[in-house]
């Protein structure tokens, strides 16, 4: 039980992980996580604006489950299989993220100073949720899969454009993390 | 009812992810620093593991449960839209600390705020699905 209520180590974690991908491949399927929001695209209408949402979802309802079953997996875990919210991280990034403005950093999953719901009350509180769902959602489309589709089965199946777009997506963090937060916060 | 293991391998994901710290917005910022190993370490063994199963899949060493091989689809192919795709993604990986997985995984922590990015993703998707034709590849 101590192992169950103490966080996992990379070790375990990215084998479990290689386990899901193998999963998902021994049912016949892909393993990946944003198609789905085309998915929730077409079963949301988009198919009047355009072509592209014209398929059919109910061939991705196993997908559409996956996703369910995520949800649930986040909330048993934090219902049952977490005894502490706090996340062990290196001072350093503890005293940067001071400098820009983060409290506390590591006291919980998620930073009070972006995930707290005042910050919808305000417009760039809003703003920044919004537009980095709006990167997330277009750059996924657009290179074709996110983390799990790219990195984990791109990479593992030795594709090039897997490791163009997971070049890509350092490319963009470290621009993000580097040069705009101190511009952002 | 044949897409309830679907369901059981999604909250096995989602425990994982919650379990392992990668849903948290931290763990990315420390990534994208070079100050921990940790998302390094979770990615990195995955892949390792990954490629010894897709090598498996392709021998046709391990079948599908109906004893088909297992085929793994290309990615499409294009500079551009991997790159500068990528890239985007890469913007809005870091600043809400969470990829398409984490998301879901965060709305199950109850996680309110994250719905406003989960809807700023499938306008993101929307803009795509728009756009898509006129887009370079």
């Amino acid at each position: 039980m101590e192992f169950i209520s103490q966080p996992w180590p990379w070790y375990v974690a990215g084998p479990a992980i290689a386990f899901v991908l193998f999963l998902m491949f021994y049912f016949g399927r892909a393993f990946g996580v944003s198609t789905n929001l085309e998915t929730f695209c077409t079963m949301s209408g988009a198919g009047k604006f355009s072509d592209y949402f014209k398929t059919d979802w109910k061939a991705r309802k196993w997908s559409l489950v996956f996703v369910v079953g995520i949800i649930l997996g986040g909330l048993i875990s934090s219902q049952y299989l977490m005894t502490s919210d706090a996340i062990d991280l290196n001072p350093d990034t503890v005293k940067e993220l001071a400098e820009l403005g983060f409290a506390n950093a590591g006291s919980d999953y998620l930073p009070a100073e972006i995930f707290s719901t005042d910050n919808l009350l305000s417009l760039k509180g809003i703003a920044i949720l919004l537009v980095a769902g709006l990167c997330i959602g277009f750059g996924t489309r657009y290179a074709g899969g996110c983390t799990s589709g790219h990195a984990i089965t791109g990479l593992s199946s030795l594709q090039l454009p897997s490791l163009v777009a997971v070049i890509g997506f350092f490319a963009g963090g470290l621009l993000m993390v580097w040069f705009l937060f101190p511009l952002i916060f | 009812m044949k897409n309830l293991k679907f369901l059981i391998i999604g909250i096995v994901f989602g425990i994982i992810l919650s379990k392992s710290e990668v849903v948290s917005w931290y763990r990315i910022f420390e990534m994208f620093k070079f100050q921990s190993f940790h998302m390094y370490g979770v990615i990195g063994s995955a892949v390792a593991i990954g490629v010894i199963l897709m090598q498996l899949f392709k021998k046709g060493i391990i079948k599908d449960f109906q004893g088909n091989p297992i085929i793994v689809k290309p990615k499409k192919k294009g500079f551009i839209r991997t790159f500068v795709g990528g890239s985007i993604f890469g913007l809005g990986w870091a600043l809400a600390g969470a990829c398409p997985g984490p998301i879901f995984v965060l709305i199950g922590h109850g996680a309110i705020t994250i719905l406003i990015v989960l809807l700023g993703a499938m306008l993101g998707a929307f803009i795509y699905g728009l756009l898509s034709k006129k887009l370079p590849s």
